[in-house]
């Protein structure tokens, strides 16, 4: 499989604290890689630096390099927003723009940036929202205020403005932690569908969500990349010591 | 039962202070506004919102040019003072970060401190000298220098209550920074923007210090913006002290009309206040 995103020596720095340290590795293209690891082992940072959004961090500093398709998206010339565009993110707790309906919500990555042709603002939303199994739950209500949906809605919506935009990369922070077991089936199998065309990268505490969704799985350790691999052997015949620790339960 | 009853009547003559409290705060301000209304209520009429005022031995008249001059004096003062006010606030929370941001927060809060006197007088080094004259854009300066840090302080406030969940799902799709800011997060602070402006533009409409040595008054029409203009509070503090009754007569009017105006300016930003939090 071809690399789609690469990490050369990846440090991310906040203050004096050194989150991140010296991560090396690859993303394959059109599969699902878990990263997973104890609170504060800086899985969710490295997820973020890979749509640039430790930008707007004060006090964040991010060496080494991350690379898209083998082009630097730390390099100077680089837009950080032309970057967001191909590499789109879902977050933790569901975030709809609580101002806008459901229609708006998935057209918003458009309708923020300027105006947007109607007919074809139509299609995008049926489309994306077909994508994410949540078009017959909301066909008839599509100028709803997004918030009436269900938690588990909010977040098959916020998938569905994220690939609205056309990303080619899907950045997701613990996508299913803030929804009950049938949403986050939900999710799941929703993963599963969208490796065929994006090349997902999820970060999750849930280890047998780990187990379920991915291909590849790494696990981070105190902003150290332990070990990476295939999902299977990683849980089956992990290497490293600290990888078979915390898979089994011992700590975090 | 005797120590319950004993509470009971504790609570009860606490209860009493409080409400004797309170009615010490309200009475001075119904009290003014009966007076007020006392006074000024049978010389409104509509010559009062028509004409100017006559000359001396002559009765009649009306503060027409001090109701145009005060709308001339904040619309010019809104101008300069919520651009400001709201960009100086979204570099704040959106842009800024670090000393710099605190020192200009600072500033702010000494700007909102300092007698508005004051500002009338730097406005007056600064425009009046130079423009050799007294002028309305003076004025309407002083009264921005007033605007500014209650509109910046308010929106900084508002902004910072947008969560910034909202700001990253705006980012990760791809929108720059400065439309995230314009149309998700100043749009989700936007009633308790409005309310902070609304409730600046009271605080300036009833300013008269400022405006003695900028905007310094004027019997009649002003032409141009900038030849001296007038206001009501400036009309209703010279007419007052002047010796005829006709002008004590206007000067209550000219005082109620302007109580009223910042009444329902404090009752619009409280509505937009209250429409905030019923939610979204």
């Amino acid at each position: 499989m071809n690399a789609k995103v690469q990490l050369e020596n990846l440090n991310v720095h906040f203050g004096k604290n050194h989150a991140v340290k010296n991560a090396t590795m690859d993303f394959s293209a059109n599969s699902v890689t878990a990263i997973i690891g104890p609170s504060g082992c800086g899985k969710s940072t490295v997820l973020r630096s890979l749509n640039r959004m430790h930008d707007l961090t004060p006090g964040s500093k991010v060496s080494g390099r991350v690379s898209l398709d083998g082009m630097d998206i730390y390099d100077r010339g680089i837009d950080p927003v032309a970057i967001r565009r191909r590499v789109g993110m879902v977050f933790q707790k569901p975030n709809p723009f609580p101002a806008m309906s459901i229609h708006d919500n998935v057209i918003a990555g458009y309708k923020l940036n300027g105006r947007v042709n109607r007919a074809e603002a139509d299609e995008i939303v049926e489309s994306s929202l077909k994508r994410v199994a949540l078009w017959d739950e909301v066909k008839d209500r599509l100028r709803a205020n997004a918030m009436e949906l269900s938690g588990g809605q909010q977040q098959r919506l916020c998938i569905a403005r994220t690939i609205a935009v056309k990303p080619e990369v899907i950045l997701m922070d613990e996508p299913a932690s803030a929804l009950d077991p049938l949403s986050t089936l939900k999710i799941e199998e929703l993963i599963e569908e969208l490796k065929e065309k994006y090349t997902i990268i999820i970060v999750t505490h849930n280890m047998q969500q780990a187990a379920r969704v991915s291909d590849i799985t790494a696990f981070f350790y105190l902003g150290e990349l332990i070990e990476s691999g295939e999902t299977k052997k990683i849980f089956t015949n992990p290497e490293k010591r600290q990888t078979e620790d915390y898979i089994t339960g011992r700590f975090g | 039962m005797t120590v319950l009853a004993w509470r009971k009547g504790k609570s009860a003559g606490m209860t009493l202070l409080m409400a004797l409290f309170t009615l010490a705060v309200l009475i001075p301000l119904v009290l003014i506004f009966i007076h007020i209304i006392k006074m000024g209520f049978s010389s409104i009429n509509l010559d009062f919102f028509l004409q100017i005022p006559k000359p001396t031995g002559e009765t009649g008249g009306g503060m027409a040019n001090g109701l145009a001059g005060s709308a001339i004096l904040i619309t010019l003062a809104s101008l300069l003072g919520i651009p400001v006010g709201i960009f100086g606030a979204i570099y704040l929370t959106e842009y800024g970060g670090g000393r710099f941001s605190d020192l200009i927060r600072f500033c702010a809060d000494v700007l909102s401190g300092i007698p508005s006197i004051i500002t009338g007088m730097v406005a007056y080094t600064l425009l009046v000298v130079p423009l050799k004259g007294f002028s309305a854009l003076a004025g309407a300066f002083a009264l921005s220098l007033i605007m500014i840090p209650i509109v910046l302080r308010t929106t900084e406030e508002q902004l910072k209550l947008v969560p910034g969940t909202l700001r990253e799902a705006s980012l990760a799709l791809g929108i720059p920074l400065w439309r995230t800011t314009l149309k998700v997060t100043l749009r989700s602070a936007l009633t308790g923007v409005i309310t902070g402006i609304l409730l600046s533009i009271a605080r300036v409409a009833g300013e008269t210090a400022p405006l003695l040595f900028t905007a310094l008054g004027n019997q009649f029409w002003s032409r141009k913006l900038t030849e001296p203009i007038a206001a009501m509070p400036l009309q209703i503090f010279s007419f007052a002290i002047s010796p005829y009754d006709d002008w004590h007569r206007l000067a209550w009017a000219g005082a109620l009309v302007l109580v009223t105006i910042m009444f329902g300016l404090s009752l619009a930003a409280r509505y937009f206040g209250r429409s905030r939090q019923s939610g979204n």
